[in-house]
């Protein structure tokens, strides 16, 4: 009876944490959000700035690195935290906001709050973020942590019950996983929403002695970063889940699979990797338990279709990353020909809460078929950009104007794409659409990993699609007929449609191939790559019949059917900003000083569109491309 | 338990292994099934032609029948309005890629392509889609054949056969997305490379993009 139980290791493991993250918060902390976002907004200077000026200024006061806070439209942001006050979180930071507030608040005791963003903590003097009506939708969870928690230090992942729920779980059975997490109803994050449960237990029963867990971080959606956030800001949480799964399902092997271009995400899973094991969390007898787990990153080379489980398993393998057909799944022969289970990040994410607060819990948040909440990479026209976490259910109103604080510049709503090259764009009508699995998908659009772009009136549907589409061509692997050639044709078609080229017959041909594509592809990647098309198709098809009808780009964006034309009657003869920017000196000076295009040597970058100055806004592009002079005489 | 089950295929009931493919079956029972990228022997389907659709009641949509292990009682339909169509489309698409000169190629009358367009009665100069072009240079290196990457559908046959008969594989797929094709490593010339000659590659190709130099004389 002298092995210690791991709730009991896991108790001094925690007292030890809490004590020390409690001597830590007896000072002045600044946390600045240096995950991949906050480092290319400037984080990692706005760092320095702190450290040179508290060192200056003599201050005691620790400078702490934490992941993504959420709110990326206000990148670089930090939060201090001074005793006696709520912490407060500010952004836009810069050297001179930086000073001032060591200076005022600091080293002083103002606040500044108005340059305050919101407090962490509810207080009698500032609002904190649930009071907006972001935070009056949010409900985060898995994000729970990100932004407040220094992702390289696992104390501070452990004082906030972190591994509570592997303590709890080593404790018991390991079917006592299985049964929450299928009663939880935890459907994936990855895009397809398959009952991570059921899955499971396909593994469990498998019957190998050998098994495998692999986290899917192989992100690669133009416009999604939630995995990266999560495993910058709290890599713990994953590899928690991770380990939870391998218990249920009796691996003794896992593989985090992350993009080789999401440097600081190896970093500090790595890191992370490294603190458990020396805590005992991973290796052999976790916990004191007589369950031997390890965890290791395998590093994806980029391509698109490596986050398709086969090709993923045929990469890890030193294969060339193709899908291969299905069955068999993972679940009954997957890497190295073992059971094998692969799971999404944010999947991983959600267990530890499960295990800890129970099934029953889970399952109040969201919809009765889609438990739990959503994260989104809210991207795009949309005000406040970021990384936001909302039950399932919340409408996409909700979620762009409310959360988003709709669209900026006072522009009108077109669409909003959801799911990646693997979505659809929904209309303004599709709105009301509840976010859950079932609900998107009836929709024509995916739940996919999160990514949501929201466009306006200045987007041209047609070139979103085009966009799209040219990404999935690019990314194609090549393998089966429909994906390889039916991209390529549908990409082709596109491009003659942005140049207003084609007839009622190349639509129909395009819808055509593109449902063939869809239904005769071997992957996924080939079945949902013609859903940007299908749907624009289905929801913007005046747009393109503008396009080869008229000639014209309604949303003056296609550059074959668009020229730019300076208005005679705004334009001043005492400005010539307009001539020096134009790369290819298209604009000269006419004979009562006003400009004019040479509409031959245009070549439309719209640099002078950007400096012409707002008193005179005398540029304007026209669709379809004919001069006004010109367009009198064809009129008549 | 019995080693064979039975199965019906456009309402003719046939008898099937166990643990079969259905295009096997079909085939062997004479019923066709256009395909080209399958090998009976291959344990994992290569399912990347995508002309083998069928369907099977109880599914919602056609499936590849070289993927599909037949089951006692199932019943499966090679044509229907979305096969045909899915199978069009996909023919179609190949022939956008394919240097359509059947009278100078010497798979003529020996050709798979044909072979599909005669059983479905599809044209083989099809009009949908424009056609890719393509600036491959003819590999006429080795002494007996040649390697026209313009006609290579690229089913996988050849390499398939290749890495039966030599351990060590001499050609592979190679580059990803429009760009595949199948190559030596590093490109060279198929006399260059590790080679032998032992043509079985050339056997096996369907449609003429491997072929003996004397036939094309």
């Amino acid at each position: 009876m002298s092995d210690p139980n791991p709730q009991e290791l896991y108790s001094k493991m925690l007292d030890e944490a809490k004590a020390e993250v409690v001597s830590k918060e007896g000072k002045t902390r600044v946390l600045v959000g240096t995950a991949t976002c906050g480092v290319s907004a400037g984080a990692l200077k706005i760092k320095e700035d702190f450290e040179r000026e508290i060192q200056e200024k003599g201050l005691d006061a620790d400078v702490v690195e934490v992941g993504c806070i959420g709110h990326c439209y206000a990148e670089p942001m930090a939060v201090i935290a001074k005793p006696g006050f709520a912490p407060v979180c500010y952004g836009y930071l810069d050297d001179g906001l930086v000073h001032r507030l060591v200076e005022d608040f600091l080293d002083g005791d103002d606040p500044s709050y108005e340059y305050a963003l919101a407090a962490l903590e509810r207080n009698d003097v500032f609002p904190t973020f649930e009071d907006f009506p972001r935070g009056a939708y949010e409900e985060k969870l898995i994000l729970e942590n990100c932004g407040y928690i220094n992702a390289s230090d696992i104390k501070s992942y452990i004082a906030r019950d972190g591994y509570s729920a592997l303590a709890k779980a080593l404790t018991g059975k390991p079917e006592q996983v299985l049964d929450e997490v299928k009663a939880a109803n935890l459907r994936g994050r990855g895009g397809a929403g398959f009952p991570a449960g059921i899955k499971w237990e396909a593994c469990l029963n498998g019957g190998a002695d050998e098994k495998y867990v692999i986290c899917n971080a192989d992100e690669g959606d133009p416009g999604a970063f939630m995995d990266r956030s999560i495993l910058e800001s709290d890599p713990h949480l994953v590899l928690e889940g991770m380990v939870l799964c391998a218990y249920a399902i009796g691996a003794q092997k896992g593989y985090l699979y992350i993009r080789a271009e999401y440097p600081r995400a190896v970093w500090h899973v790595q890191e992370a990797i490294d603190q458990a094991r020396d805590r005992g969390l991973l290796g052999s007898s976790i916990l004191g338990s007589e369950f031997d787990f390890d965890l290791e990153i395998f590093q994806g080379s980029g391509a698109f279709v490596c986050g398709e489980a086969t090709a993923l398993v045929n990469s890890m393998e030193g294969k060339m990353g193709m899908p291969e057909s299905r069955p068999p799944r993972l679940a009954s022969q997957g890497f190295r020909g073992k059971p094998t289970i692969l799971n999404n990040v944010k999947t991983f994410a959600y267990v530890p809460f499960i295990i800890n607060r129970g099934a029953d819990w889970f399952k109040e948040i969201g919809t009765d078929d889609s438990p739990g909440t959503a994260v989104f990479s809210l991207v795009g026209k949309v005000t406040n950009t970021g990384l936001v976490e909302v039950p399932m259910g919340t409408t996409l109103r909700q979620l762009i104007y409310e959360v988003g604080d709709g669209l900026p510049n006072k522009k009108e709503f077109k669409a909003v794409q959801i799911g990646g090259p693997s979505g659809g764009c929904l209309p303004e009508s599709a709105l009301d659409v509840p976010i859950d699995f079932d609900s998107l998908h009836d929709a024509g659009a995916i739940m996919g990993s999160g990514g949501l772009v929201v466009m306006d009136e200045d987007d041209c549907m047609v070139a979103v699609a085009r966009y799209f589409l040219e990404f999935t061509q690019h990314e194609s692997c090549g393998k089966c007929t429909f994906c390889r050639l039916g991209t390529k044709h549908m990409l082709d078609i596109l491009n003659d449609i942005t140049r207003g080229e084609g007839d009622a017959e190349t639509l129909g041909l395009l819808k055509e191939l593109a449902e063939d594509v869809r239904d005769g592809s071997l992957c996924n990647l080939g079945k949902t790559a013609p859903n940007p098309v299908l749907t624009t198709l289905e929801y913007f098809y005046d747009e393109y019949r503008a396009h080869i009808e008229e000639g014209r780009c309604p949303a003056l964006v296609c550059r074959d059917l668009i020229l730019y034309y300076i208005e005679p009657p705004k334009c001043s003869k005492l400005c010539n900003v307009c001539v020096g920017s134009c790369p290819t000196e298209a604009i000269f000076t006419r004979e009562d000083g006003l400009k004019e295009i040479d509409q031959e040597k245009c070549v439309k970058c719209a640099n002078c569109l950007k400096a012409c100055p707002p008193e005179y806004n005398a540029i304007i592009k026209l669709s379809p491309p004919l001069l006004p002079p010109e367009k009198e005489k064809k009129a008549k | 338990m019995s080693e064979h089950v039975t199965i019906t295929i456009d309402d003719r009931k046939v008898k099937a292994r166990v643990g079969e493919k259905l295009l096997w079956t079909a085939l062997e029972n004479d019923i066709y099934i256009p395909h080209l990228c399958a090998i009976e022997e291959e344990k994992r389907p290569n399912a990347s032609c995508r002309l083998c659709f069928v369907e099977i009641e109880g599914m919602s949509h056609p499936v590849t029948s070289c993927t599909k292990t037949v089951e006692e009682g199932m019943v499966v339909k090679t044509r229907s309005s979305r096969v045909d169509r899915l199978v069009k489309t996909g023919f179609e698409l190949l022939l956008s890629d394919h240097d359509l000169k059947c009278r100078e190629c010497p798979a003529n009358r020996n050709c798979a392509l044909q072979k599909i367009a005669k059983g479905r009665g599809l044209k083989l100069r099809q009009k949908r889609f424009t056609l890719i072009e393509r600036d491959y240079e003819l590999d006429d290196s080795p002494a007996e054949f040649a390697f026209n990457r313009s006609r290579c559908v690229l089913c996988g046959q050849c390499v398939w056969a290749d890495r039966r008969e030599n351990e060590i594989g001499v050609i592979g797929f190679a580059r990803r997305g429009i760009n595949r094709v199948v190559t030596t490593f590093q490109d060279l010339p198929l006399a260059e490379s590790i080679c032998k000659e032992c043509t079985v590659c050339v056997d096996v190709c369907p449609v003429g993009a491997l072929y003996y130099k004397k036939t094309a004389e």
